[in-house]
């Protein structure tokens, strides 16, 4: 059963040593971007991505979850070929709706996650082919099959990141 | 005012950044050309990003090369000797099989120049390990450990030993971008190695690489090398790109084809890549060495082929060679000839043989001195005014050697073995030495010759109408006016028939053995059609005897 944002706030509140705000993101690009050189099928998940829904839903912050996003994004789009702003577009998005969802629902549930991973995976992939197919104007396929197997991959490795990531929480 | 800005705070942040953004991507997206470098704040960005990801993947590639090197250098060493002989055999048949591509680069070169078309050779490659991805397969991408500071520069072609990798794209200090043929926004000119098709290979959201825009060509099959066309001025010429993997129609453009393309380096585990750095209009320096090596070596094998012929096919002055026993008396020392060939005498002396003919001055007109092989002539009273228009294939009478001087004779070349000659008017063939070819075949002309027996056509073998033919019209006419045998006031035409064998049947004459001048075999020659002995014609049956009823050959 889902909590008003003043419930939960009020009845768990916890956050993160700043290390692992900075750590963190940092290895999920890491790895990102060193795994995939060995094993490239790595390259359907997307790590960064997780982080930004995982920091934004449970900061509850949408100004900082959609700056931290867009931080994210840019960083991810900076080890890429294409300009800097497509995935910090996406991601700015996503942090703004997860750290919005995160006030308002609870998110400490796996089934909860689980759903919102796949819509949020679902989303950030689909700003991200408008952006690049048409805003670019590169020839982006948007293939449905593709994408829905990302997500649920993404998905449920997202919710095995988030139980271990809660293991870094500490309780004020 | 505060409570606006208090109350959309999280909208307004969220706007804020992504108009800042957009701005962003439309500055980058505004670059005149697409493969222009990044502009300073861009580049600067993705520096600091670079700089931040690609250490740890730095340090973590190379504790993984240090746990790879212990185990490989120190622990798993089975085999290590086998395959360092192995390696050392193929690096020697290697380096032979450079040598002699490289000789023939340096033809196709010289031939290039002549069509005024620069080939760029790779002169200088510079080794680079791959430290990470992009992490997406929208973006195919990786870095390596090398960059400006080692010389690179961005659009530096990237190779390995199987074939193109990409070209860099940002050249950081000591990091650089490289785009692979796969991502969908790059271009390589290409050539189907078979087919010889030009094309532009360029890569997709899936890294998959295709040809696009090819005429439809049935010879375009799957496994079909594709090289590099040099064309886009960034990758050498003929360096392997893949091999056709399928063909696929082209859904915008109906007529023309797409072909999808398996490359040939494996893109997705590369770890170490080569940089072309440079390129020339010549071979590298160790190609040159190898070339003059080879050069070297193959003057050396000439020389001794050369020296093993002298052995095998001794020359005119060998000093090592032993006497000659039967010395050339025509050459001098050095094996000239210093004076006129003189044939050698023959074994079986015949007319044709040097010296056998008498000199010019001792000749008489109409004087035969060498038999010929077949013939007949004619001998008539009366100056004859035409002459014989037909060969007698075989014509045998009876010989008489006392009128060999009738003026007017003719000879005509046939198949018969003697000479004999014959008062064929009177019919009185006398047969001299009983020759049991002989009287058979003179000319009937009287009532089988179809009246115009001057064309020699009549009813009479081929041997018989010959005779007829060669006695000519007027005998014939004569003939056929007065059948009758004592014509005592024109003098009748004498037939001489010439045979070259044997004279009569107790004098065997061996017939005259052409022998060559060579000593050589002489050639096979055919028999004459054997022809069996007819009587003696009686006199007084000369004319009135009917034709010879064999048929005659050919229907006529």
């Amino acid at each position: 059963m889902a909590l008003m944002a003043s419930t939960r706030r009020e009845a768990d509140d916890r956050s993160f040593p700043l290390l692992i705000y900075v750590l963190i993101p940092a290895l999920a690009l890491g790895l990102q971007s060193f795994v995939s050189l060995h094993f490239p099928l790595f390259a359907t998940l997307d790590l960064p991505l997780m982080v930004v829904i995982y920091f934004a839903m449970t900061r509850r912050n949408p100004a900082a979850s959609t700056i931290g996003g867009a931080l994210m994004g840019i960083a991810q789009d900076a080890l890429t070929r294409q300009p800097l702003g497509v995935f910090g577009i996406a991601k700015a998005v996503i942090g703004y709706v997860a750290g919005s969802l995160g006030v308002r629902i609870d998110t400490e549930s796996h089934g909860t996650r689980l759903l919102l991973t796949f819509l949020f995976v679902m989303l950030h992939n689909a700003i991200d082919w408008v952006l690049v197919r048409h805003l670019l104007t590169e020839p982006m396929v948007w293939n449905w099959f593709h994408e829905l197997l990302r997500a649920v991959i993404n998905t449920l490795v997202a919710v095995v990141i988030f139980a271990l990531l809660d293991r870094a929480k500490s309780r004020e | 005012m505060e409570s606006f800005f208090s109350r959309y705070k999280n909208a307004l942040v969220l706007i804020v950044v992504l108009v800042a953004q957009l701005l962003a991507l439309a500055i980058q997206v505004k670059r005149p050309a697409a493969d222009s470098p990044d502009q300073r704040g861009v580049s600067l960005i993705r520096y600091v990003v670079v700089s931040v990801v690609t250490p740890p993947e730095r340090w973590l590639r190379y504790l993984g090369q240090g746990v790879r090197g212990l185990w490989s250098g120190y622990v798993n060493l089975i085999h290590v000797h086998q395959e360092d002989a192995g390696l050392k055999a193929e690096i020697e048949r290697l380096r032979l099989e450079q040598a002699s591509m490289a000789e023939d680069a340096k033809q196709g070169q010289r031939l290039q120049q002549l069509l005024d078309f620069k080939q760029h050779y790779i002169y200088k490659t510079f080794p680079a390990q791959v430290i990470g991805v992009s992490g997406t397969d929208q973006s195919q991408t990786l870095y390596i450990d090398k960059g400006a500071k080692e010389g690179l520069a961005p659009d530096m072609p990237v190779v390995t030993a199987d074939g193109i990798v990409g070209k860099l794209k940002d050249v950081f200090d000591h990091k650089s971008l490289v785009l692979l043929i796969t991502d969908r926004t790059s271009g390589v000119g290409v050539t189907l190695e078979t087919t010889r098709t030009r094309g532009i290979l360029k890569g997709s959201s899936f890294g998959e690489m295709r040809v696009m825009n090819v005429s439809p060509d049935e010879r375009i099959k799957p496994g079909e090398r594709i090289v590099t066309s040099g064309g886009d001025q960034i990758f050498p010429r003929g360096m392997p790109v893949g091999t056709v993997d399928r063909v696929v129609p082209d859904p915008d453009r109906d007529p023309w084809v797409d072909v999808v393309i398996h490359p040939a380096a494996n893109l997705s585990r590369l770890e170490e890549v080569l940089v072309i750095t440079d390129v020339g209009e010549a071979a590298s320096p160790q190609a040159e060495r190898d070339l003059a090596a080879s050069e070297a070596e193959g003057a050396a094998e000439q020389k001794r082929a050369s020296d093993v012929l002298s052995e095998r096919l001794p020359g005119r002055m060998d000093a090592k060679a032993p006497a000659d026993t039967n010395p050339d008396m025509n050459a001098d020392n050095t094996g000239e000839n210093v004076r006129l060939m003189t044939p050698p005498k023959p074994l079986h002396p015949d007319q044709y043989s040097p010296d056998a003919t008498p000199p010019s001055a001792e000749l008489t007109p109409g004087q035969r001195h060498a038999p010929v092989l077949q013939g007949t002539e004619e001998i008539v009273a009366a100056p004859p005014q035409r002459k014989p228009t037909a060969a007698v294939p075989a014509a045998t009478t009876e010989r008489d050697d006392d009128e060999a001087d009738v003026p007017a004779k003719k000879t005509v070349p046939v198949t018969g073995t003697t000479s004999k000659t014959v008062t064929s008017a009177s019919g009185a063939a006398s047969a001299s030495g009983g020759a049991p070819n002989a009287a058979t075949t003179i000319a009937r002309p009287a009532k089988t010759t179809n009246g115009s027996s001057g064309t020699g056509a009549t009813t009479e073998s081929g041997a018989a109408r010959g005779v007829t033919a060669t006695a000519g019209e007027g005998f014939g006419q004569r003939s056929a006016s007065s059948p009758g045998a004592g014509d005592g006031v024109r003098t009748p035409p004498k037939t001489r028939v010439i045979e070259d064998g044997p004279v009569s049947a107790p004098v065997k004459k061996k017939a005259p053995e052409i022998v060559p001048d060579d000593g050589s075999k002489p050639p096979a020659t055919a028999k004459p059609p054997v022809q069996k002995p007819r009587p003696a014609i009686q006199p007084g049956e000369q004319n009135s005897q009917p034709a010879l009823t064999t048929p005659p050959k050919g229907g006529r």
